[in-house]
């Protein structure tokens, strides 16, 4: 048998209910991948005891028939969650050597259906930008190379290290989570495939907060359907979150059964396209439309007018949510907290956010302080409100012609950890394809679906009506088989 | 009115109060930790009260049902939709750097709420807003001389802040309607208003203006726990900005704490150093919104209010507005009356409950919920006056000893045979004893002496004891004189 990491959760799944390996096996050959790319930084910690006792577990379940949806497959969770007596610190340095005492409703939901965790994730902190370079833990490596140079990659954020260890085999699945685009950007970069489902559908609760009203979490997986059986183990009702919605999860995996777009209608917006558009991009997402139009879907050219201010708007409403999301690290209860030198309150307030919180956070911060100051509150934040509502008309507007919306993923492939722009906002242009989507609080999906020039994965985004992730999962596998992109980092 | 006298003549107090109250209920307002008072220190924390990484505020629907009755209860308007707000700012005691309250969109609108002057005038004072928050935990500074402990216990505890109009002219006033305040949510169940406990405490916005002229600068005092200190910190402080105002200065509008020791307000913080609260809605909550069918059910569980009560009891029970108003001004002392009311005339229970009863429990410096005899007891007493088992005379025996012992009226009647003798044979035999004793009496009430009847009752209950029945004297006399 080839190795046990080639193979996909479905795959994988496959071999475990034939008995064909064990989990214990699986768990350890995942492990002992891990030990050969440490390189990459994907992981901040590994937890080699927990999967193995995990795997043990889920062997016997399997031995009794009582397998769930995802037993024994070892997958790799974003520090952004939760996991009881486990470091989870949304990669920040004022959370260093935080263990909860409580395990997140997502983390419990996979773990529950049987997935092993090999470790926690890399990300940005506090899943704040979109190269994974603002990490207590450093930087982490794009699996990828590109053919004109060396230069180590960055795999995007904020899910960075999960779509690195995803894209070079050391899990067979990941969860991330998206606010602007920080699981489909990631997985553009890398090859991957990642979904953002609908707000609503997976708890945040135990989730480390960014931005309340954005903040969802999603798997970043190898295939459309692997994300798929992820996404189905991760959601569903949670009353412990009042933004949870009370809906029966549906069957993501089946939706995969349909291989065809038939009678389905594709909407091209025309504000996605501009003269600064990458040729390289353009012509992706054309190709992207050709084969689904071969599929049998219609394309149909769609307007999302407002959407050219999504990026300030979430620039806004993120950072606002976020400076107050942040205040519990105040060095009083857990965490960091520095009192050398610190004569009064204040300077223990002001020492320990000072150096535990990175330049990128502390920035964001700022920002939504003064978003939500007196005086400023009315032009910024309650502004930016009502634009967001215009922004939700367009896609309701636009859903209603058609069914789904397709978009590249990122304006560029993954860029050199050296090539970061200096400019934040240059930076934010990243997500200016994802970032709509959080808004609208509606699904999307990216799939790889070719290699730029320089030999690195590009993505193509699916917008779905709000509770579609299934059409999401057709359209993707069709555009998945369509692109048939088999490249892979290593 | 009573006004401020100054040097450049009267000035009158604009005064409005934001009484916070913690909610009457078992569990916090987003947690389900309890709301036990007094327990050890960080007993009654969960997660979310301790603001732990990614933990979220889950709505306590009991206590949106608290507010909802208490605005009922105000006559307030009750807004179907509100939106919970966060209110940012940094304390030890305050976990999750921000409190959790209604800014905007408050759950209850205009109310009002009427005040009984002693000096039987009414007031109408008008309710801005009620709305829900949570309270903060609490600094304790005297546990250490080096550090500052925090408690979270009273972490995210269900508050109402009910905020009043600018409607109050005198300190007087404003004790009158914290008392009123303070019987309403008694009455009804919402706080336990226990002021000691700090279930209920508020601020006060205090200016001086001249009678009727422009409004002056005001001056927030804040966290005042007693009704006489509310009292007290009002005068002071209205003192303190007339003098100012009269010495050519100005009022800076500032926030003061009053120090009950030396009966006097000082500075806290400045306008000027006066927090940002960057007040928006709270991204974990959906806005509240309640159905019309949510609030009728509450309305149809709403009891009679105090001042429904004492109208009904003046209206129906005859009773004087006085005994009215004393036997409702207390939620305890109404449930106390209208239980020995229930079987007896409530005029004459009345009577007992507010001379009798009140009077022992004064002097034994006792509130009514420690009183030693039960409503059952004075009730099965008054009815024993009814039905002439025992003089009213008799009667007040045989409650100093039911206080003393507790004991039911009947096995002491019994014990003490302190039944009224209604036997016309006995009473008769006694009339005739006394009439035979005093033949010139006798003859001097004939002779058109009628005072002398009083005397004769007067002996005829000295010789029984008091025992025989008043009427039935007052008969027998008539005829043998």
């Amino acid at each position: 048998m080839s190795d046990l990491t080639d193979l996909t959760i479905a795959e994988a799944r496959e071999h475990l209910a034939q008995k064909k390996i064990s989990a214990v096996e699986l768990a350890k050959a995942y492990q002992s991948r891990m030990v050969g790319h440490k390189d990459f930084n994907a992981y901040i910690i590994e937890t080699p005891e927990i999967a193995l006792a995990a795997a043990k577990v889920s062997d016997e379940k399997i031995a009794k028939g009582k397998a769930g949806i995802m037993e024994g497959i070892p997958i790799a969770v974003k520090d952004l969650f939760c996991t009881r007596g486990v470091l989870s610190t949304a990669c920040s340095g004022i959370l260093a050597g935080f263990k909860p005492p409580y395990e997140s409703t997502v983390t419990a939901n996979i773990f529950g259906a049987g997935a092993v965790m090999l470790g926690k994730t890399n990300m940005d902190e506090f899943a704040m930008g979109s190269a994974n370079l603002n990490s207590f833990y450093g930087a982490v490596k794009n699996p990828w190379k590109r053919k004109k140079d060396n230069k180590d990659l960055v795999p995007g954020g904020s899910s960075g290290g999960s779509a690195a260890a995803v894209a070079a085999r050391i899990c067979a699945g990941a969860l991330g989570s998206d606010t602007g685009g920080s699981i489909r950007q990631p997985a553009s970069f890398t090859g991957t495939v990642g979904i953002k489902p609908t707000y609503g559908r997976c708890s945040r609760w135990g989730m480390i907060a960014f931005a309340s009203s954005l903040d969802q979490a999603g798997s970043i997986a190898r295939t459309v359907q692997d994300a798929a059986i992820m996404l189905e183990a991760i959601s569903g009702f949670d009353e412990k979150d009042s933004t949870s919605a009370e809906m029966q999860t549906p069957k993501f995996e089946k939706a995969l059964a349909v291989k065809d777009v038939k009678g389905l209608k594709i909407g091209i917006p025309k504000e996605y396209h501009s003269e600064r558009l990458d040729p390289e991009i353009k012509k992706l997402w054309e190709s992207g439309a050709d084969w689904l139009k071969k599929q049998g879907a219609e394309i149909v050219d769609i307007s999302l007018p407002h959407s050219k201010y999504a990026l300030p708007v979430y620039y806004i409403i993120a950072p606002a949510e976020a400076s107050s999301n942040l205040a519990r690290y105040d060095g009083v209860r857990y965490g960091l907290r520095i009192v050398e030198s610190a004569d009064s309150l204040d300077e223990m307030y002001m020492k320990t956010r000072g150096e535990g919180f990175g330049p990128e956070v502390k920035r964001r911060i700022m920002m939504g302080t003064y978003v939500l100051s007196a005086g400023y509150y009315d032009a910024y934040y309650r502004q930016a409100q009502k634009v967001r509502k215009l922004i939700i008309r367009d896609f309701d507007e636009a859903f209603k012609k058609v069914d789904v919306i397709l978009t590249p993923t990122t304006p560029s492939a993954a860029f050199a950890l050296d090539e970061k722009p200096t400019d934040p906002v240059e930076m934010y242009l990243n997500d200016i394809f994802t970032v709509p989507v959080n808004l609208a609080g509606i699904p999307a999906i990216s799939v790889p679906a070719g290699l730029s020039k320089d030999g690195l994965p590009l993505g193509l985004q699916l917008i779905g009506k709000m509770w579609d992730e299934e059409t999401l999962f057709r359209v993707g596998g069709v555009l998945e088989t369509a692109a048939d992109f088999k490249t892979r980092a290593l | 009115m009573s006004l401020i006298k100054g040097n450049t003549g009267e000035w009158e107090m604009v005064i409005g109060l934001e009484v916070h109250a913690q909610v009457n209920s078992n569990s916090k307002l987003f947690s389900g930790a309890s709301t036990h008072f007094g327990a050890e220190p960080n007993t009654q924390v969960s997660l979310v009260d301790a603001a732990m990484p990614g933990m979220l505020p889950v709505l306590n629907e009991f206590c949106v049902e608290q507010a909802v009755r208490t605005g009922l209860a105000l006559k307030a308007q009750i807004n179907l939709k509100s939106i919970f707000d966060r209110k940012n700012y940094f304390y030890p005691d305050l976990p999750q750097g921000y409190q959790i309250s209604q800014f905007s969109h408050p759950i209850i609108g205009k109310g009002k709420i009427i005040l009984d002057m002693p000096g039987g005038e009414k007031r109408e004072i008008g309710i801005t807003r009620l709305h829900l928050e949570q309270d903060a935990g609490k600094s304790l500074h005297d546990q250490s001389p080096s550090s500052t402990f925090i408690d979270l216990n009273r972490s995210g505890i269900a508050l109402m802040e009910i905020v009043s109009e600018p409607d109050l002219r005198t300190a007087e006033e404003a004790g009158e309607y914290m008392k009123k305040m303070r019987q309403i949510l008694r009455y009804i169940g919402t706080c336990d208003g226990d002021m000691e406990k700090g279930s209920m405490r508020c601020d006060a916005n205090v200016s001086v203006r001249k009678p009727g002229g422009k409004l002056g600068t005001r001056c927030e005092i804040k966290n005042l726990n007693s009704i006489k200190n509310i009292i007290k910190a009002i005068e002071y402080e209205a003192a303190r900005q007339v003098e100012i105002i009269e010495g050519g200065g100005e009022i800076r509008q500032e926030t003061r704490l009053f120090d009950p020791d030396k009966n006097e307000t000082r500075t806290m913080r400045s306008k000027e150093d006066a927090h940002d609260y960057r007040y928006f809605p709270d991204p974990d909550l959906y806005p509240l919104v309640l159905t019309q069918e949510f609030v009728d059910k509450i309305k149809k569980t709403l009891p009679e209010l105090p001042d429904e009560k004492r109208e009904r009891y003046v209206r129906e029970m005859k009773l004087s507005e006085y005994d009215a108003a004393v036997l409702t001004a207390e939620k305890e002392t109404t449930e106390y009356f209208e239980e020995v009311a229930k079987k007896t005339d409530p005029k004459l229970a009345a009577n007992w409950i507010t001379a009798e009863l009140f009077g022992r429990l004064n002097k034994a410096g006792l509130g009514i919920a420690q009183s030693p005899v039960s409503a059952a007891n004075t009730s099965s007493l008054v009815s024993m006056i009814q039905d002439n088992t025992i003089s009213g005379k008799i009667a007040k025996q045989v409650f100093d000893i039911m206080f003393e012992t507790g004991d039911d009226p009947k096995t002491i009647v019994k014990n003490h045979g302190l039944e009224q003798v209604t036997d016309t044979g006995a009473i008769e035999k006694i009339v005739d004893e006394v009439l035979a004793a005093n033949p010139d009496k006798v003859a001097e009430y004939k002779g058109g002496k009628d005072k002398l009847f009083g005397f004769f009752v007067g002996q005829v209950m000295k010789i029984s004891g008091g025992k025989v029945n008043p009427a039935m004297v007052n008969d027998l006399l008539k005829k043998k004189l």
